[in-house]
């Protein structure tokens, strides 16, 4: 069985963000980038997959110089090849281009089987892996936590409000992980050493055969115009007396200046 | 806001490859999602946390410069130096066991062993399917190994192994100790056997009642005409060289390793500056506790550099035993400092097991002693740089 698995490059969660002079971007530089969380879900799916029943694991990532890191990563985990789909001339503030992309890069591949995050951390649009499902044509089952492939379908388990559904798709079809789906391993140093010499192609959207109109900024439907922090939270402040005083002080701020109860 | 985490101020990460990166970092995740969460327990209770030792065997931190035929990972010695600065960030016990089980037991089967051994003992020894440990130190002979009073003699059936050695990481539970023996009256005659649990006449008490490496097991090693098969000496080294070279494998790490726990505790006295208000601001305003921590960053940032060029050097096969000694020196004595500046910045709060600081001054005590002592390898820079040797 021949998977993919698309993957996107974050910063890591804990980074405090700032905000690019351009006020509409982050500032790159001293951003340790590492795999989407959710995509780890999938990767590891998807290796577990080949362990248990053959083929193949491309792996894929759609960005700039961030991206072949976190695929050697993927290579280094388990994934046999990898492609790094440059982001030069694609209006990635739009998840209906990236979509049309990575599309355009799984229909070279021809996969059986595709996996995505549920969604991307940072971003949070959940949009990409549905609109590549709608490009290709395929089915799409998300937020899954729990799956089985076999006789040329897929079952899968999803959360949904309350409890379980279960879903099963034809394949080729496309499967959004969520946590809960697995539990992603670290690499190995041996997978880490194998990894170097796995392939790793680049490929433009010119290679993609997709032209700048098709996927550069004149043809985005959104555009991110302002980014801006959170306010900074106040300061704590600290109830002092005994156990009576600090219970009247606490109900009068709760009331008064919290106004809550 | 400063990012505490990530102690880089001379931007080193820059000299790093992808692959030693992608090392750091698998190593710094095993560390903080396995290893910090039990220490602190481990320690109290002076045990070492058994239940990851073959967890680090699988990813492959045991031997990884060791190459791939073995069962090893086959990285470089930057690679393995990052796996060691990280571990020794979580507690110089953890590192000390992946130090034995790869510089003292995996590489001397490795560059001293019959091709039988290396076929027997690496790939088990890589997994932690294993445990090694090495006996050279004894009870009356720490820093003058020549004068070691174990002895090996020549049976018909192969070897009979007779003495003691003594503060032997691991000792207890390995299941092949690799032991050097005088076989004959001087130094040229010592050489390596290697010892397998259940051996007739071979015991490995545990010493018990430390203050430093709790979470270490620490033992003595006892042979009482222990007979040893003509198969298990190791072929390839006569001469104190044999010890020696392991031991110069042991403390490259440890000038990583040292790295590590000043990382440790830098950041927690810097975090703790941050956070705890006196006289109305931070203590990190006050000039003394900037002072503090202006000094600890800069001895850190020169050993991180030692120990990258001493990496360099060794990855090119031109690295000397004499450099090793600075950087092993270096940088234990470096940590042990910003340890204890460390304990002031916390006050009171730096000997609580709430932090770390007080676990890591403690087992820095014997990592300062171990692998040759401070004082020692003072006096193999003083014979390298006079062409006297003062230990004579």
């Amino acid at each position: 069985m021949k998977i993919a698995v698309c993957i996107k490059a974050v910063p890591e969660t804990d980074t405090r963000i700032r905000i690019a002079a351009d006020g509409r971007s982050i500032e790159r530089s001293d951003i340790k980038f590492i795999v989407s969380p959710y995509d780890e879900f999938a990767l590891e799916e998807a290796i577990k997959l080949k362990e248990s029943k053959g083929g193949s694991v491309t792996v894929i990532g759609l960005g700039g110089d961030e991206v072949p890191a976190i695929l050697r990563d993927g290579l280094a985990r388990g994934a046999d090849d990898a492609v790094h789909v440059s982001s030069a001339g694609v209006a990635t503030d739009d998840p209906l281009i990236v979509g049309k992309v990575l599309a355009a890069a799984l229909k070279q591949l021809g996969p059986d089987l595709i996996f995505f995050g549920k969604h991307g951390v940072g971003g949070d649009n959940q949009q990409v892996h549905a609109v590549v499902a709608e490009k290709l044509g395929m089915p799409q089952v998300t937020v899954v936590t729990k799956l089985d492939v076999t006789d040329g379908k897929v079952r899968a388990e999803r959360e949904i409000e309350g409890g379980i559904e279960v879903v099963e798709a034809p394949l080729p079809a496309i499967i959004g992980a969520q946590k809960g789906l697995n539990e992603p391993r670290y690499p190995k140093l041996q997978g880490i050493m194998q990894a170097k010499k796995k392939p790793l192609a680049t490929k433009s959207v010119a290679d993609l055969g997709l032209s700048a109109d098709q996927v550069g900024d004149a043809a985005a439907g959104i555009r991110i115009t302002g980014l801006s922090l959170p306010p900074a939270r106040q300061a704590g402040r600290r109830i002092d007396g005994d156990a009576g005083q600090q219970v009247a002080e606490l109900v009068n701020a709760l009331q008064n200046e919290a106004k809550v109860i | 806001m400063v990012n505490t985490k990530h102690v880089d101020y001379m931007n080193l990460d820059s000299l790093f490859s992808t692959e030693e990166l992608q090392v750091r970092d698998l190593a710094r995740s095993f560390v903080e999602e396995r290893i910090l969460p039990v220490i602190e327990d481990c320690y109290e209770q002076g045990v070492y946390p058994s239940e990851l030792i073959r967890p680090m065997g699988e990813l492959g931190f045991y031997g990884c410069n060791l190459p791939e035929e073995y069962g090893c990972a086959g990285m470089n010695n930057i690679a393995y130096g990052l796996i060691t600065q990280e571990l020794e960030r979580g507690d110089s016990g953890i590192r000390s066991f992946a130090s034995v089980q790869s510089s003292l037991v995996m590489y001397p089967i490795f560059a001293f062993g019959s091709e039988e051994q290396k076929r027997k003992w690496l790939p088990a020894l890589a997994t932690g399917e294993k445990i090694g440990c090495f006996g050279l130190t004894e009870p009356d002979f720490g820093s003058n190994p020549s004068d070691m009073v174990t002895r090996a003699e020549h049976t018909k059936f192969g070897w009979k192994l007779n003495g003691a050695k003594m503060w032997i990481t691991n000792g207890t539970v390995a299941d092949v100790a690799v032991v050097w023996a005088k076989t004959g009256e001087d130094t040229r005659s010592i050489r390596g056997f290697l010892v397998e649990k259940g051996t007739k006449g071979y015991s490995a008490p545990e010493i018990k009642k430390k203050h430093s490496l709790r979470a270490s097991i620490t033992s003595e090693l006892i042979f009482e005409d222990c007979e040893i098969p003509e198969e298990n000496i190791l072929p390839g080294v006569e001469g104190l060289r044999g010890p020696l070279s392991c031991l110069n494998q042991a403390r490259y790490g440890i000038a990583w390793g040292a790295i590590g726990s000043a990382m440790a505790t830098y950041t927690a006295a810097l975090e703790y500056s941050l956070s705890r208000i006196q006289f109305g601001k931070p203590i990190a305003s006050f000039q003394l506790q900037q002072k503090k921590l202006a000094e600890m960053i800069t001895e850190i940032s020169k050993a991180q550099l030692l120990a990258f060029h001493l990496g360099k050097l060794k990855d090119a096969g031109k690295v000397t035993p004499a450099q090793i000694s600075m950087a092993k020196r270096n940088n234990v004595a470096m940590a042990l400092n910003v340890a204890r500046e460390a304990r002031t910045i916390l006050g009171a709060n730096g000997i609580s097991a709430e932090y770390p600081v007080m676990r890591h001054m403690n087992n820095l005590e014997s990592v300062l002693t171990y692998e040759g002592t401070h004082d020692i390898h003072t006096l193999i820079i003083g014979a390298e740089v006079t062409g006297i040797q003062a230990f004579k």
